[in-house]
């Protein structure tokens, strides 16, 4: 009897697999980054209207476009967050997957961190010293060789006498991705490499940057214990932890709330959402969540989405992408992707 | 025999026997000391394991309230602009856009959900003046459990002349009452004057170590080196002018006022029944502007006031002064509530760590854990019948049985991939859902029922089989009436490790979907739902602090959640459980 029970419970769990049911809720996949302040919205549209709270994924900007432009339909995400502007290789497998009409939204900006413990030395860095201590192959007045560099004071004398040891996110993360590109690859460029050799610059391998995961809690904590590293992580980390971890001046320019909206502190980039046109009006909310997202409450001045760390546009700017909303203008493909 | 009976006692009685005899008696000592030692470090490392989540976790197993009057009119809708209207009533003292804003910082949005709830439930009183809880924010409850420090007290010494002048006010005393508080701003000058002279002396260094090489190099390396060593020098020049300036500020004698700045202590006076921040201090006098206002500027005699400081800069911590002397002011009166979290269970995810809880991600656990059980055991246990009582042996039995012992060994991501191409992809099974969940997951339990189940049935002695064959019953009868009951103990035991390892799992759910923020409570198997592992890994991802007690809390409710499943699976092993 026993027995025959669990089978039926079995025979149901099966039928109720074949029948995927169309949905109520906006589903959102997407970079890391974006999380929180998706989170942000997601929450307090679900809580303002009467629609379903969207479920929002963390799958890391290039995993959740490629989930966003696998097609048309139910089974597919609404929108994709990013930490960076979609890709032209990615918008063209949109294109060909049958999604076409995209809707582009910027939301405001988030500075990268080069930080350790608040009673370490303070570092005032170039983006050419991090080029210098972090490239796995540094060129220097047409000499070309691995990275011999071990401790600060080798790369600039004017640095700290402590091995270069930097704690940062793995790979898979956007953080790191913008990290490479924001700080070691325009420091080549101010060392004087050429466009090529800039593209083939790559973090080193030999220990001296250590993958913590994506976890940057774990990476602020390892700092408060460990004062002779350094760390790299999102601005809202910083943010949090003031009384024990600091910023290091990059180019002069001290990593504030400030520095990073004005566009002074270099390690920054842009963090966006893209939103399937044809599932506007098929699945109930979307257009009330991009207003919820733009709006003054979430991305304004004292925006609860401002609160978590994010760093909001100027209002000229937000203006133009809440017009871009309500026309609901899609991206023509003449954008200047990369 | 009586060779080896006379040899004996002579063989073990010599001097060579007894040496022998000590070195493997010592030996057997040591294997018993490791073994000790093992068992002493494994239960050390539990201790202190449960010791860590267990003191994390008391701290959110309360929260904080502030008692206030509200203001709600008939048919109000707006709840999160009523608790900002209701804190400007309960805080008139409160001004300015900046000072507003750290005063609605105080209080959480959860305060407004309370009352959205006590609406809907129909208990919600309206009135101008209903006396309330109000749920604190994160960063204040954190404040109120020292997580930045506390306030120091400093007993009062002489009498304390207030003088108003214009916004500010003067404090006097001629006993140097401030004179602890002005070495303290000074000795933070002088650490922050230090580490100005340390980079200074870094610039210097690197001076001379470019100097000394830049007779080697040409050319462009020397151009870049000449602007490179200019550049120390104006660093450095720049660096010794601002450590010179703080050491003025440092030698400056007892009766110059001393500017304070956010990156120095915060130093308060209490007098009065109000709260002064110290903006300017010297031995004897001080300026400060009032943060939360006194009944009367009189004199306060010894003992009526007193100095208070919190070490922390205020730069370094997100709970602002004005916050500070706010809480203080609420504690003193008695106006902060400390109560039973039990809105942790009843809540689901949320961004705000004060009103998240854990019921979303245990009742997704709940679903996921049944569509697991449901599969994995009863297809376990099938397999393991057929395997061990009716499959013949050769060389294809061989071959899935090999295989099943090494699936048992596959990475469980794998099985999210497999999930994602299979039941997502191909069957359509819907994303982020209990469903798509516990067939993965049944997926990765099933190697271990197996095995655990087919090595049960295998310990069931074979004379049961002969006894119940014996006497006329069939196959399939011996196999459901006899060895399968005696084998359940068994079978239950390998269950519960495949489900245990199971509903730890977050690894293979990432890729269907669940890793995600849902604040919706899962009615059924395919709506969106995620797990109490995957609700750890967020909060553990979290920025807010609050959510590391958070985080300790859900690692608890995790634990809890398996004990009471080892404990199912106890009991039913016990009612199963026959010896012979």
């Amino acid at each position: 009897m026993k027995s025959r029970n669990i089978l039926a419970i079995a025979a149901l769990t099966a039928l109720a697999a074949t029948t995927a049911s169309a949905r109520d809720e906006i589903r959102i996949v997407g970079s890391s980054t974006v999380f929180p302040f998706s989170t942000a919205v997601a929450e307090q549209f679900g809580k303002k209207t009467d629609f379903e709270t969207p479920v929002v994924e963390s799958t890391g900007s290039g995993g959740g476009l490629k989930l966003f432009c696998a097609g048309v339909g139910a089974e597919h995400p609404d929108i994709a967050n990013a930490s960076r502007r979609i890709k032209l290789k990615e918008f063209n497998l949109c294109q060909d997957n049958g999604v076409t009409d995209i809707i582009e939204v910027k939301i405001g900006f988030d500075g990268i961190v080069i930080g350790n413990a608040v009673d370490a030395p303070a570092f005032d860095l170039t983006r050419e010293d991090v080029y210098k201590a972090l490239a796995k192959e540094v060129s220097q007045y047409g000499r070309t060789g691995p990275n011999k560099f071990k401790t600060w004071d080798e790369v600039n004398p004017s640095l700290p006498a402590q091995p270069i040891e930097v704690l940062g996110p793995p790979p898979t993360s956007g953080t790191r991705d913008a990290f490479e590109e924001l700080a070691i690859q325009e420091g080549a460029k101010e060392a004087g490499l050429d466009k090529k050799a800039i593209k083939k610059v790559v973090v080193r391998d030999d220990g001296a940057y250590i993958e913590s995961g994506e976890n940057d809690n774990l990476i602020v904590s390892k700092l408060e214990a460990d004062p002779a590293k350094l760390g790299v992580f999102g601005f809202s980390f910083l943010d949090q932890n003031a009384d024990r971890i600091k910023g290091s001046k990059v180019d002069g320019v001290e990593p504030t709330f400030d520095n990073i909206a004005s566009g002074d502190y270099p390690v920054s980039r842009s963090l966006w959402f893209y939103v399937k046109k044809a599932h506007i009006g098929v699945i109930p909310g979307i257009e009330e969540y991009m207003a919820e997202f733009v709006d003054d409450d979430a991305i304004g001045e004292d925006g609860y989405a401002v609160e978590k760390g994010l760093i909001p546009l100027e209002d000229d700017e937000r203006e133009t992408f809440i017009a871009a909303i309500e026309e609901q203008a899609s991206m023509t493909g003449d954008e200047d992707l990369h | 025999m009586t060779d080896a009976a006379s040899l004996s006692p002579s063989v073990h009685t010599t001097d060579e026997a007894a040496v022998r005899l000590k070195k493997r008696r010592s030996a057997e000592t040591r294997l018993k000391a490791y073994g000790m030692i093992a068992i002493g470090l494994a239960a050390l490392a539990l201790v202190a394991l449960l010791w860590n989540i267990v003191a994390r976790t008391m701290n959110a197993a309360t929260e904080h309230y502030i008692a206030i009057e509200a203001q709600i009119e008939e048919g109000e809708d707006d709840f999160l602009k009523v608790v900002k209207k209701s804190a400007r009533a309960g805080f008139p003292y409160v001004s300015g856009r900046s000072g507003k804003r750290e005063l609605y910082g105080l209080f959480s949005d959860g305060a407004a959900d309370d009352m959205r709830r006590a609406r809907d439930a129909g208990t919600l009183e309206t009135g101008d003046a209903v006396p309330m809880r109000f749920l604190m924010s994160d960063t204040a409850d954190l404040y109120m459990r020292g997580e930045f420090g506390s306030l120091e007290n400093q007993e009062s010494a002489g009498t304390l002349a207030i003088e108003e002048g214009g916004k500010a006010f003067t404090l006097r005393t001629d006993t140097g009452a401030f004179t602890d508080a002005l070495g303290r701003a000074k000795a933070g000058l002088a650490v922050e004057a230090d580490s100005l002279r340390r980079q200074a002396a870094r610039q210097s260094a690197g001076i001379t170590a470019q100097e000394a090489r830049i007779d080697s190099v040409t050319g462009l390396e020397r151009e870049d080196m000449l602007v490179q060593i200019e550049g120390f020098k104006a660093a450095r020049d720049r660096l010794d002018g601002q450590a010179s300036a703080l050491d003025a500020l440092v030698t400056g004698d007892g009766d110059t006022l001393l500017e304070l700045s956010d990156r120095m202590a915060s130093f308060f006076v209490e007098a009065n029944g109000g709260i002064l921040k110290l903006t300017e201090v010297s031995a004897d006098i001080a300026r400060a502007v009032p943060l939360v206002p006194m009944n009367d500027t009189d004199a306060a005699a010894n003992g009526a006031w007193s100095l208070r400081i919190l070490d922390r800069p205020e730069i370094g911590r997100p709970v602002k002064d004005r916050q500070v002397a706010i809480l203080e002011t609420l504690q003193r009166d008695g106006r902060i509530e400390e109560v039973a979290n039990w809105k942790f269970f009843s809540l689901s995810d949320s961004t705000q760590p004060e009103i998240a809880g854990i019921k979303g991600a245990l009742i997704g656990s709940m679903w996921t854990m049944l569509v697991t059980f449901c599969l994995a055991f009863p297809i376990g246990v099938m397999a393991a019948i057929y395997l061990e009582e009716f499959a013949p042996r050769n060389r294809f039995t061989d071959f899935i049985e090999v295989n099943i012992n090494n699936l048992a060994a596959v990475p469980s991501i794998v099985f999210g991939l497999l999930g994602l191409a299979v039941f997502l992809n191909f069957f359509g099974t819907p994303r982020s859902s209990p469903l798509a969940g516990g067939l993965v997951l049944a997926l990765m339990t099933l190697p271990t029922v197996i095995i655990a189940a087919r090595a049960a049935i295998r310990a069931v002695p074979p004379s049961i089989r002969w006894a119940a064959m014996g006497i006329g019953a069939s196959k399939t009868q011996t196999v459901f009436h006899h060895v399968l009951p005696l084998a359940m103990p068994g079978i239950l035991t390998g269950t519960i490790i495949g489900m245990a390892q199971a509903l730890g799992e977050t690894a293979p759910l990432l890729m269907i979907g669940m890793v995600a923020f849902i604040t919706a409570v899962p009615e059924g198997i395919t709506d969106s739902a995620t797990v109490l592992p995957v609700q750890v890994f967020n909060w553990a991802n979290a920025s807010e602090r609050a959510f590391d007690m958070r985080t300790a809390a859900a690692i608890a409710v995790l634990l809890a959640f398996l004990v009471v499943m080892n404990a199912i699976a106890i009991i039913l092993r016990k009612r199963f459980e026959r010896r012979w």
